[in-house]
């Protein structure tokens, strides 16, 4: 052991040691070090004396408070439960119709209904269920099956072309892949199909439109109508409005009636509650109503 | 290499063949596997590494008077490693907060999602620049606090080359979709065994330093070193514990399942933040922040406290990243209250190193290497407390899964840890190479500024960004019912991201003048004459033969 020096800026000596030019001082432990040790210590005993601390081979110390975490979010939820209680019991019991018309339980819906949507629906349809290509724009008048409440409904509880027994079912068959119309019909149908929501793009295409229109009510209007307005029993789209799922320019469609589509919604049964789907149904048909 | 006596010389050969001979079984065996990827790279290694060795084979061997200075070598290897590595994966970093800012960064390739380049990241940082930096200090600050030079001149190398290659394995086992799936450790098993073998030298080489000692006492640096080396020894080799799915498979299944693999996992965790990130870092502050600041230790007392405490309280408190999760209660309970306890010692190191700095303010002031140190000591004081703080469950309930945790994480990372071993690094590289001084001291100057403001910026990006986050997921309307969907506490993130990848990118700078400023250091600034005293050289050594 080596013999201390003092420090002349601390007045402390030195323990005597010396690694390679550094020295340690021998300055005591500062008692507040010593303080916040024992106040730690309490904290952390008297938190074992309350609470599930110790192993004790089979089972642990559970703490003179008796709490439970398993217990705690057990009392939380139901608790919550019991405060949405009365809310959801009338959502469950009304009809759609009733709801709709109740200022307050639409407020709820509108509440509930965005965090819903925004977990659940915005991942395909967009966050302003404004739609992407290939999911359909929500907010608009254009339904493929059907936009009210009781529809709407439904379609989230079955989905369409999804693994549910009773799902919507619906194909548009890949004309061209598969031989039923040779290229230049597809094309005319095209032209005639374009000319429903767009007329002036007739212009200059007169015979193309001509022929497509027979094509058309040979091959495509038993799906989608004389007039191409689409059938909600059958989850067919209207041609005739401004709204496509997959794109309305002439390259878009020619594609879609090349290869077909089948596009696909999961079932929400398993995943929601019914009154979940209520509210999300309700918020879906309350989008539009309020533009 | 000119340092390597014959019979070293030999062994590293030997060395590298053996290697080779593991290189093309892997080859062979995981031929339908990424798994031969990886042993082409070992082979490839080999091979060029057995003709470094074979071209030098037959120059001059060292004489007897390498025994008259430290061996510093493997050091300056280490010490550059380490400045490759930050400016790897500092860059690899920005590159993940960018991603986090637009999605579409990955340039659509499989080997750059965000699943893959983040742990190339935190690989990259911690174990290839924090991993360097210690062994690179350990070597250099064990030789010297002891009198005491390595005990041979290959086993250094093995240890920092070996220490490499498991790192590179690493690193491009992830691009490859080589995963455990355990965070920190997620290199598959036959890395894994190679860093073990690694990690024993490395413990056997430092124990073997140790007793050659010419000092009676163990200085405190080498309490923390050999605490860091030894725990991390313990907490790879039981996390690590798996059953590949056949010697010919890259892929591995852990021994653990359910709630014990994670108790295991954050026990490993939290306790490679203990004694990787923590332990190791101290031991290099207790050497260098002294000898910049030329103070004595404060107190030496308080060393033994708070290493013991340290030591003591944090093995237990990994449960704490898994409150109200399904590990049981009690569990939690004791790591919130070990926690709270470990604040205390962890306080008193950050105060022993902050007090020893009296009577030196004037130079903290004029000198941002020691700026450097001391703003690492404040990191760490800071972040202890809030990690205490974080680890209490009701705190932890609003904090976990949020972006406060990456802050908290970031202050330690960025503050704590990288600011003390670029102080370190600032310090050492000149007595390495022994010049007079770095090349440019405003250039370190800029470095510690745009580190400082890139570490605030970061980390108070993530605190709001945390806080934001945790309140959005816990607030209810009127109804009863989540006011925001997960997508809206996204958008609210948006801002803080753009912040925190500008953060990132203010320390990528820094890092990178610091490359310049060592480069130009070690090529350029004037050499030393000779040294400058006898205390940079090991105790006499009784008159040995030669190297054969």
């Amino acid at each position: 052991m080596g013999i201390g020096e003092r420090d002349p800026h601390t007045g402390h000596m030195t323990t005597g040691h010396e690694w390679n030019g550094i020295t340690e001082l021998n300055t005591p432990v500062p008692r507040p070090v010593y303080v916040f040790l024992a106040a730690a210590a309490l904290f952390a005993i008297l938190y074992w004396v309350l609470m599930p601390a110790w192993p004790t081979g089979g089972s642990y110390t559970k703490g003179l408070l008796g709490y439970d975490q398993r217990a705690a979010v057990a009392e939380s939820l139901r608790e919550a439960a019991l405060g949405r209680a009365a809310l959801t019991k009338k959502i469950a019991a009304e009809g759609f119709d009733a709801i709709t018309a109740d200022r307050d339980l639409m407020d709820t819906v509108r509440q509930t209904g965005r965090a819903l949507f925004g977990d659940n629906c915005a991942a395909c349809h967009g966050r302003e269920a404004t739609g992407n290509k290939g999911f359909p724009n929500l907010t608009t008048a254009s339904w493929l099956w059907g936009g009210s409440p009781e529809t709407i409904a439904e379609t989230i509880r079955v989905g369409i072309n999804s693994a549910h027994p009773d799902s919507r079912t619906s194909q548009m068959p890949a004309f061209g892949r598969d031989g039923v119309l040779p290229r230049i019909e597809i094309e005319n149908v095209v032209a005639y199909v374009k000319s429903l929501s767009e007329p002036q793009s007739a212009r200059g295409h007169e015979a193309a439109v001509a022929a497509g229109r027979k094509v058309f009510a040979s091959t495509c209007a038993a799906c989608h109508g004389e007039q191409g307005t689409g059938n909600s029993e059958l989850g067919t789209p209207n041609l005739a409005d401004q709204f496509w799922i997959y794109g309305g320019d002439s390259e878009t469609l020619v594609k879609t009636v090349w290869g077909g589509r089948q596009g696909q919604m999961p079932t929400w049964e398993a995943r929601l509650t019914p009154v979940e789907r209520k509210i999300l149904a309700l918020y879906v048909y309350d989008l539009r109503r309020r533009q | 290499m000119a340092q390597l006596t014959r019979t070293e010389r030999q062994i590293a050969l030997a060395l590298f063949v053996g290697l080779a001979v593991a290189g093309l079984l892997m080859v062979a065996g995981g031929r339908a596997d990424p798994l031969g990827l990886h042993g082409a790279l070992i082979l490839g290694v080999a091979v060029f590494g057995s003709f470094g060795i074979i071209s030098k084979y037959y120059e001059p061997l060292p004489g007897a008077d390498r025994l008259r200075e430290y061996y510093d070598d493997p050091s300056k290897f280490g010490v550059v490693a380490a400045m490759v590595w930050v400016a790897f994966g500092l860059f690899m970093g920005d590159w993940v907060a960018w991603l986090l800012v637009n999605p579409d960064l990955t340039f659509d390739a499989a080997w750059s999602s965000f699943g893959r380049i983040r742990p190339v990241h935190t690989t990259s940082v911690i174990f290839g620049f924090g991993g360097n930096a210690l062994i690179a200090t350990s070597f250099y600050v064990m030789q010297r606090t002891s009198r005491a030079r390595l005990p041979d001149q290959l086993s250094p190398w093995f240890v920092l080359l070996g220490y490499n290659l498991f790192c590179i394995l690493a690193v491009t086992g992830y691009m490859l979709g080589i995963t455990q799936s355990r965070e920190y450790a997620e290199p598959e098993w036959y890395a894994d065994i190679w860093l073990v073998v690694v990690w024993i030298v490395y413990f056997v080489t430092y124990l073997r330093t140790l007793a050659r000692r010419k000092e009676p006492h163990i200085y405190v640096s080498n309490w923390y070193y050999l605490a860091f080396i030894l725990v991390v020894a313990m907490l790879h080799i039981v996390n690590n514990l798996a059953v590949p799915v056949s010697l010919g498979h890259a892929k591995s299944y852990s021994l653990f399942s359910g709630v014990q693999d994670a108790m295991t996992e954050w026990w490993y965790g939290h306790n490679a933040v203990a004694f990787f990130l923590t332990s190791g870092f101290l031991g290099m502050m207790y050497y260098f922040m002294p000898k910049r600041a030329g103070r004595p230790i404060f107190s030496y007392r308080l060393s033994i406290i708070s290493f013991w405490g340290i030591t003591f309280f944090y093995i237990w408190v990994g449960s704490h990243h898994l409150h109200y999760t399904a590990l049981p209660q009690w569990v939690q309970t004791l790591g919130m209250t070990f926690s709270v306890l470990l604040l205390v010692p962890s306080w008193a190191s950050a105060g022993n190193a902050l007090l020893t700095l009296n009577g030196a303010w004037h130079k903290v002031r004029d000198d941002a290497t020691l700026r450097f140190m001391m703003i690492a000591a404040v990191f760490y004081g800071l972040t202890t407390f809030e990690g205490s703080f974080m680890a209490i469950r009701p705190v932890n309930s609003l904090s976990h899964y949020t972006d406060w945790t990456i802050g908290h994480v970031h202050a330690g990372a960025l503050g704590w840890v990288a600011m003390i071993t670029f102080g370190s690094i600032y310090a050492s590289v000149p007595w390495l190479w022994k010049r007079d001084a770095m090349y440019s001291a405003r250039l370190v100057e800029v470095h510690f500024w745009l580190a400082l403001a890139g570490t605030i910026v970061y980390v108070f990006a993530m605190w709001n960004s945390g806080i934001v986050q945790g309140l959005m997921w816990r607030t209810y309307n009127e109804s009863g019912t989540l006011t925001y969907s997960f997508v809206d506490s996204l958008i609210a993130m948006h801002p803080y991201y753009i912040a925190r990848a500008v953060g990132g990118l203010l320390f990528l700078i820094g890092a990178l003048v610091g490359c310049y400023n060592m480069y130009m250091t070690i090529r350029a600034a004037p050499q030393r004459k000779r040294l400058a005293s006898t205390s940079d050289m090991p105790a006499a050594v009784p008159a040995i033969a030669p190297a054969e």
